[in-house]
């Protein structure tokens, strides 16, 4: 039986210490969406998108409503443009961002990702038209996320291409400078890229990825902050132990939020993605578990090794949760 | 379907019934109720099952959140599903 002390908790965590699900991200598989005709790949891909996540967005809605916790953002991932696109004869990618943009508009995400490329090892002809169109088609776009991993543990660094990614970056920003330079926020250049991450910018729908998954991410550092509050003096083991058990519970709500969605919308379940991404809202910052958990202040000596420990107390607890 | 209802506010006559009243009306059992005033503020949780029932639980809930605020107390509702996963293994 569930107690009062139960429930209470369960909802200060979501209104005092903001514990939301930070994203929904359904991932959608552009591979089938090829043909040598730009405009055909275009609709093609934007048939594809608006068919399969059609209900994506009410679905998250109605969960949120239901449960009582926040989600804060409906996205959708995609195949790596550069890879879907490859056999279109074009000479520039920015009328597929374009289209991804108006399907994401259509269905009502809040972000699309996978305007990308994976080049750690080189260049296809489709990468290199994909990393060109980068600077225009993020100036054109308001939804459409891009990302290049150009590097990776086992392959090494493309170091042209990091040299190229320099020139890009600041072409994005020229061309987006009377919005903020907004163009770079929505860029992401990587190493070691996962292939099921739904935060944005970075997202994108891995090769080996099905034809369409949900992955959830969930988020809550306000919450692991309120948990060592009442820690004062305690030791390594109980702070380890404490922030565990609060990865735990946080990652369980994200369970049952991706389930929910999954058997709703009749697509398979892929990962949750549990990291403690901060927010400009107050009390949702990751600097501050570190001083709750004994540090004099953040960036003082002992932050790495505060950080190393917080990390990976997260992760056991969330893997203990999923 | 369990349900959970938790209802904050400052205390006036008629709170558990005005409550009461929209699940009886809809088919909605309480199973259980724990009430008490702090200070003048009312706090209520409630362990209703709803597997009676025919309305959707988004139509009840706004049934409820509009009841509150005509008398000026805070009623959320969800399903016991999200205390379950948290706090049982």
């Amino acid at each position: 039986m569930i107690t009062i002390e139960d429930i209470l908790e369960t909802n200060r965590m979501i209104t005092v210490n903001k514990l939301d699900v930070r994203t929904i991200t359904m991932g959608i598989s552009l591979r089938d969406c090829a043909h040598p005709n730009l405009r055909d790949f275009c609709r093609n891909v934007y048939d594809k998108i608006t068919r399969s996540a059609e209900f994506l967005v009410k679905t998250g809605e109605e969960i949120e409503a239901e449960y009582g916790v926040p989600i804060i953002n409906k996205r959708i991932s995609v195949t790596p443009i550069a890879i879907a696109a490859e056999s279109c004869k074009a000479e520039s990618y920015v009328p597929v961002a374009e289209t991804l943009d108006r399907a994401a508009k259509e269905v009502g995400v809040n972000f699309i990702g996978g305007f990308s490329a994976l080049v750690e090892k080189g260049y296809t002809a489709g990468d290199r038209i994909l990393i060109e169109s980068i600077p225009q088609a993020l100036a054109a776009t308001d939804l459409v996320c891009s990302s290049i991993n150009l590097a990776s543990t086992k392959a090494g660094i493309n170091m042209d291409c990091v040299r190229e990614m320099g020139e890009v970056i600041k072409r994005t920003a020229e061309l987006t400078r009377d919005k903020q330079a907004i163009g770079c926020a929505k860029l992401v250049i990587f190493a070691n890229a996962p292939e099921d991450n739904p935060f944005m910018a970075g997202a994108f729908h891995g090769v080996s990825e099905p034809d369409k998954v949900i992955n959830v991410g969930v988020s809550g550092p306000g919450v692991v902050k309120h948990a060592l509050e009442d820690l004062k003096g305690a030791n390594f083991t109980e702070i380890a132990e404490t922030i565990k058990k609060t990865a735990f519970k946080i990652t369980r709500v994200g369970q049952l939020v991706a389930q929910e969605a999954s058997r709703r919308l009749g697509v398979p379940f892929g990962i949750i993605d549990l990291s403690l991404a901060p927010t400009p809202a107050v009390g949702d910052s990751v600097a501050r578990i570190l001083e709750e958990m004994g540090l004099e202040a953040c960036g003082a000596p002992g932050t790495t090794a505060a950080l190393a420990l917080l990390n990976d107390a997260v992760k056991k607890g969330g893997l203990m949760a999923s | 379907m369990k349900l959970i209802v938790t209802v904050v506010g400052k205390d006036r006559v008629g709170i558990i019934a005005a409550v009461t009243k929209i699940l009886a009306d809809n088919n909605v059992n309480i199973l259980s109720i724990n009430q008490n005033i702090l200070d003048g503020f009312f706090n209520m949780i409630l362990f209703a099952e709803a597997s009676e029932s025919k309305i959707r639980l988004v139509d009840l809930q706004q049934k409820l959140r509009e009841q509150g605020e005509a008398i000026g107390v805070e009623i959320k509702t969800q399903h016991q599903d999200i205390f379950d996963v948290m706090h049982k293994i």
